[in-house]
């Protein structure tokens, strides 16, 4: 009489889908889920494609782009204007636009490496940690809270946040990363004192999954909930997999049974969560156990109350079980991903570095390399970049140089008309793509052009300003918020608090990555309730307050000049004549009727114009 | 979904907005006036894609969701056998696979309902004499005594009913309906949330967008003061210096669109007018004092809570409150709003469940019976969708956790047998559907699982569950996950 349905059942095609896959219907052989599918043998390094317009090629990068270009009889756009490269390359790099003086210096440095230097700059930059560390916190699920009613803080995982930025920014070798954040806890007992500590800490990755603390909650359920968690996220961060589909019934699509998932999930299985003194009055989030002897079982349709067959841990047979041994340990897995051998982490890690810099993957799908992904635009510049990364040693650093140094990177970004009808989504990257900043930069830009921003890096997180009725929807759970005021307030928006329940309403305006699952690539969309906010949430106020007040206080009674110093704040460059004499009516205008607004005004202005809110 | 068709997806709500025409027009002002105007300009935007398949009954849906897990036992399903065995143990086939979030299975006893039920209308339909207003429109109501759901937590069970999931990180059922049919309205969201009593238990993520753009997420009006965030211009800022503002902001994002040929500025200068649009819309919207005496009087909009008092938040402001969103949410659907929610807290009664129950009906009868009386009044139940949730029902036995100390005086949560009503577009009113056992335990005849009264809602939306779908992660979402079969009875 009392049949449970199972607690979570992923969406998956219909079977009539999956049989016409089969049948060969609509679905070639090769993406009929087999295991010769591109994604699942290694990569293989290719050669350098021979192109004509060899001058214009000032990284291998180019060469495979331009070959493209060459077949289709395109030419490559004109390089951008020294001020958009210096603004896009500090915003990519960073998160920040350049400073007056940056810019300034920039456009007067005539030396022919003035923009190679610029970018060891930016590389070596304390930001460029916050900046590409927060592209791996969206991975990691980030967050400073447990979800669910009760979201309990967790007020120590700003330890593991601190750790991938101090991580990149020292350039820790990806492989590494990878294995400390997997299986760290285990690497830790026979480390040396100095990197056993951040070995525990980079553990507490999977410690970021949900817990749900609700009274009267099966607590088994939720904990193998986690699991699952652990196991999807695994797969959508390093192998590009979409593994979850898995979770109830064999993977429609790709060659991943529902075994394997549980398989992979035994890894997980004996794990308990553990909080480790660190001294000093600091705590980090991993685990404790690991080899014990948990029995794993499938789940019959994904129910934890429906136990199948027991399995062992175990790889996934479609990208080769190198290095496993009859019981393979966590660590064997953590390895087994990090390996040159693997087929898809490589990639699907230089994938993420392509699209942070060029908006959109080399394979659009960078959470899924599966069969029903899409194919890569390039595939031979992929294996080249995947190839380039192992051999530079994994270094994240080494392989965003060699991006931006490209032409292909140092493109202008305007549309190009003529392409619109063949290339309509700038696949073949004959241009450079125009990109909406994300919310924590947008926020970040508006703090930097004003002046505003407390850069310092690292720490607690903070407690911005919340409204009233945003507090209030907290009242039923097992937090409160209390505003933090003063200096901390102007920090960088990754500090800002993720209480998972009730994200600050800014950032999720402005699409901030859901904190609840692993995210590989956000949306840009555009609303009126951004709008709204720009023109009126109170960070955006008080940042074109101050503008304003900035450029009275340099340059008193000197409107031209004010609004000369606005511009290469906001945009990094020098206002055109119709600008300024646009900007110059403004201000007249009000200062007419409201002469103690035209300031504002003119300051709000700038920072709501399109060309602000994006990186061209 | 490509995100190419995304972008167009995402524009064409705010170009079929009826704005297309004037960024094109100042564009043309600025660039005459600096003589840089090479020739006409134009947006070229994508025939908008319908995801309709099939004719709507419904235009709007008004989604009164009651949190917390509704006593069904005591309001809307009889149970007099229940009575007969209050006090008495249940047999223990029935509780042996089950979970509770409190109950302990080997003390727990029945729990009759003290409360009286009477017959309604003139389909004679039962429910509690603590509902005389939603009784007077019992005609006009279907509803359904044998729904069912997976989660028997409040979080994960809101997520469900909103979502289809319990999990975090899905779009709600508003935010599918306004990705799928777009709004209505040139000035107002498409998906408006209206909160009452206390805070929702799960934040804000059962109004979420999840993984479609974020201009489908729920927009949280508030229903005094500021109707929306940030949506008045600062304080100390004049109405004219911020339209000159917005004028040179035009222009220039006009100028900026010509040098760098980006189609998605023509999509930013329309956000810009429909915010100004909504700047004026809103407050228009939520200025009460247009409404007639007899109206005002009707919803209760101006009543307080009789010196009643309740164990769970709100307060007597949740009076007000809960009347005046009520007839907000009839003012939005005139307006064109698609989705509204109207969400109240809290139902989670463990304890003192018959003084807190009587002060919850209290505050929500008088409002949604005149909310449907009105509707159906001015010819908008026709394809107004009225739809009454919770996440579960509440058990036949009475709530015995050891806190309790011996004093039982509430029930727990109960997945497996509850109530909801639905009124309005296309829905067949004056019906029960569906029977539970003689204690309330189970149903016996037409189960109904929460997905299929998703799939339901979609239909009558003209939208077949099975094929509202977004690609996310690899796979094909739906809100009704893999299940959802259309309740064909509910249909007139």
């Amino acid at each position: 009489m009392f049949s449970p349905r199972p607690f979570f059942v992923p969406v998956i095609i219909r079977g009539v889908l999956w049989l016409m896959a089969f049948a060969g219907l609509g679905v070639s052989a090769d993406e009929g889920g087999s295991s010769n599918h591109w994604a699942f043998t290694a990569p293989r390094r290719p050669v350098l494609p021979h192109v004509r317009n060899t001058r214009w090629v000032k990284s291998p990068v180019d060469s495979f782009i331009l070959a493209r270009l060459e077949t289709e009889h395109v030419k490559p756009a004109p390089v951008a204007d020294r001020s958009t490269l210096l603004r896009r390359l500090s915003l990519d790099l960073t998160g920040l636009p350049p400073t007056a003086a940056e810019t300034e210096s920039f456009l007067n440095d005539t030396r022919e490496d003035a923009y190679a230097r610029r970018v060891d700059d930016l590389l070596a930059s304390p930001h460029f940690g916050e900046r590409w560390g927060r592209h791996w916190l969206d991975l990691a699920r980030y967050a400073d809270s447990s979800g669910y009613q009760v979201d309990r803080e967790r007020p120590w995982a700003w330890v593991y946040r601190d750790w991938v930025i101090r991580s990149v920014n020292e350039d820790q070798p990806f492989d590494q990363f990878t294995i400390w954040q997997l299986a760290g806890d285990l690497l830790a007992e026979k480390s040396s004192n100095t990197v056993q500590r951040d070995q525990i800490i980079a553990s507490g990755f999977h410690r970021l999954a949900l817990s749900n603390h609700e009274d009267g909650v099966d607590e088994a359920e939720f904990v193998a909930k986690a699991k699952v968690d652990r196991v999807a996220t695994t797969g959508t961060a390093w192998l590009g997999l979409t593994l979850a589909c898995a979770e109830c019934h064999s993977h429609k699509f790709d060659p991943i049974s529902q075994r394997e998932f549980y398989q992979l999930y035994a890894f997980f299985d004996p794990l308990r969560e553990h909080d480790a003194d660190l001294g000093g009055g600091l705590v980090a989030y991993t685990f404790k156990g690991g080899t014990n002897a948990t029995r794993t079982h499938v789940h019959i349709r994904g129910d934890f109350l429906r136990l199948g067959d027991e399995v062992s841990p175990g790889f996934l047979q479609c990208l080769g079980s190198t290095g496993c041994s009859k019981s393979p340990t966590r660590l064997d897995l953590a390895r087994w991903i990090a390996s040159p051998e693997n087929p898809l982490t490589a990639r699907v890690e230089v994938n993420h570095l392509w699209l942070h810099l060029f908006g959109r993957g080399l394979v659009a799908t960078t959470e899924d390399f599966g069969t029903r992904g899409e194919k890569p635009s390039h595939p031979e510049l992929l294996d080249w970049l995947a190839t380039e990364f192992v051999r530079v040693g994994w270094s994240r650093k080494e392989m965003i140089r060699q991006i931006v140094n490209s032409a292909t990177y140092r493109q202008a970004s305007n549309a190009r008309p003529e392409l619109a009808e063949r290339d309509p989504e700038n696949r073949w990257l004959a241009r450079q793509n125009r990109l909406r900043l994300e919310s924590e930069i947008l926020r970040d830009s508006a703090l930097s052009a004003s002046d505003l921003l407390n850069a310092s890096v690292g720490g607690k997180s903070f407690r911005p300003h919340l409204p009233e009725d945003v507090q209030w929807l907290s009242t039923a759970s097992a937090w409160s918020w209390t505003d933090d005021t003063g200096p901390v307030t102007y920090r960088r928006s990754l500090y800002i608090y993720t209480q998972r329940t009730v994200q600050h309403p800014l950032l999720p305006t402005f699409d901030q990555a859901n904190p609840s699952e692993s995210c590989t690539r956000r949306d840009r969309s555009d609303t009126p309730l951004q709008a709204l906010a720009l023109l009126n949430n109170g960070v955006f106020i008080e940042a074109a307050h101050h503008l304003a007040s900035t450029a009275e206080t340099k340059f008193p009674g000197d409107r031209a000049t004010q609004i000369q110093y606005a511009f290469l704040r906001c945009l990094g460059r020098k206002a055109s004549t119709t600008e300024t004499r646009r900007m110059e009516r403004l201000y007249d205008q009000v200062a007419k009727s409201h002469p103690g607004e035209a300031g504002f005004v003119t300051a709000q202005t700038l920072l709501n114009l399109d060309e602000f809110l994006n990186r061209e | 979904m490509d995100p190419q068709h995304l972008i167009q997806q995402t524009r064409r709500d705010f170009l079929l907005g009826g704005s297309r025409g004037v960024g094109a027009l100042a564009l043309a002002s600025l660039l005459g006036q600096e003589g840089l105007l090479g020739g006409p300009h134009s947006t070229k935007t994508a025939a908008a894609k319908s995801f309709a398949h099939f004719a709507a009954r419904a235009k709007s849906c008004i989604f009164i969701y009651m949190e917390g897990g509704v006593s069904q036992i005591d309001l809307f399903d009889p149970k007099p056998k229940l009575n007969e065995l209050n006090g008495q143990k249940m047999p223990e086939s029935l509780t042996k696979n089950v979970r509770f979030a409190f109950i302990q299975k080997d003390s727990a006893v029945l729990m009759g309902s003290p409360h009286k039920f009477q017959r309604y209308g003139k389909s004679g339909i039962e429910m509690s004499g603590m509902l005389p207003h939603l009784g007077a429109c019992v005609d006009d109501l279907a509803l359904v005594r044998s729904m069912h759901t997976d989660s028997f937590n409040h979080h994960p069970g809101e997520l469900l009913m909103y979502c289809g999931s319990p999990m975090l990180g899905r779009p709600s059922m508003g935010s599918w309906v306004t990705y799928a049919l777009g709004s209505l309205s040139q000035n107002l969201p498409g998906y408006v949330v209206l909160t009452a009593g206390r805070a929702p238990s799960g934040g804000n993520t059962m109004f979420q967008n999840g993984f479609l753009p974020s201009n489908y997420a729920g927009v949280m009006f508030r229903s005094q003061g500021e109707p929306v965030q940030d949506l008045s211009t600062p304080a100390g800022l004049s109405a004219e210096a911020r339209h000159y503002g917005l004028d040179a902001l035009r222009d220039l994002n006009s100028l900026r669109q010509m040098q760098t040929g980006d189609p998605e500025i023509a999509a930013r200068i329309s956000a810009y007018e429909l915010a100004a649009r909504m700047q004026l819309a809103a407050p228009e919207l939520t200025d009460l004092s247009k409404e007639s005496e007899a109206t005002r009087t009707a919803y209760g909009v101006d009543r307080d809570s009789g010196g009643l008092k309740t164990q769970r938040g709100g307060g007597p402001d949740a009076f007000k409150t809960f009347a005046r969103n009520c007839l907000l949410a009839r003012r939005m659907v005139e307006r064109g709003v698609r989705f509204i929610s109207i969400h109240h807290a809290s139902w989670d009664h463990h304890n003192d469940l018959d003084s807190d129950l009587l002060y919850n009906c209290r505050v929500v009868d008088q409002p949604i019976g005149a909310l449907l009386g009105d509707l159906k009044q001015r010819g908008l139940l026709d394809d107004t969708l009225v739809v009454w949730a919770s996440e579960f029902g509440r058990t036949p036995l009475g709530e015995n956790r050891p806190s309790f100390a011996g004093r039982v005086s509430g029930r727990d949560h109960h997945p497996s047998a509850f109530s909801v009503w639905l009124a309005g577009a296309g829905v067949r009113g004056g019906q029960v559907l569906g029977e539970t056992d003689e204690i309330g335990w189970n149903p016996v005849k037409d189960p109904i699982h929460v997905h299929d009264l998703q799939a339901t809602m979609l239909h009558l939306f003209g939208l077949n569950h099975e094929r509202l779908t977004y690609r996310h992660q690899g796979r094909d979402f739906r809100l009704t996950d893999v299940g959802g079969e259309v309740v064909k009875p509910l249909l007139s």
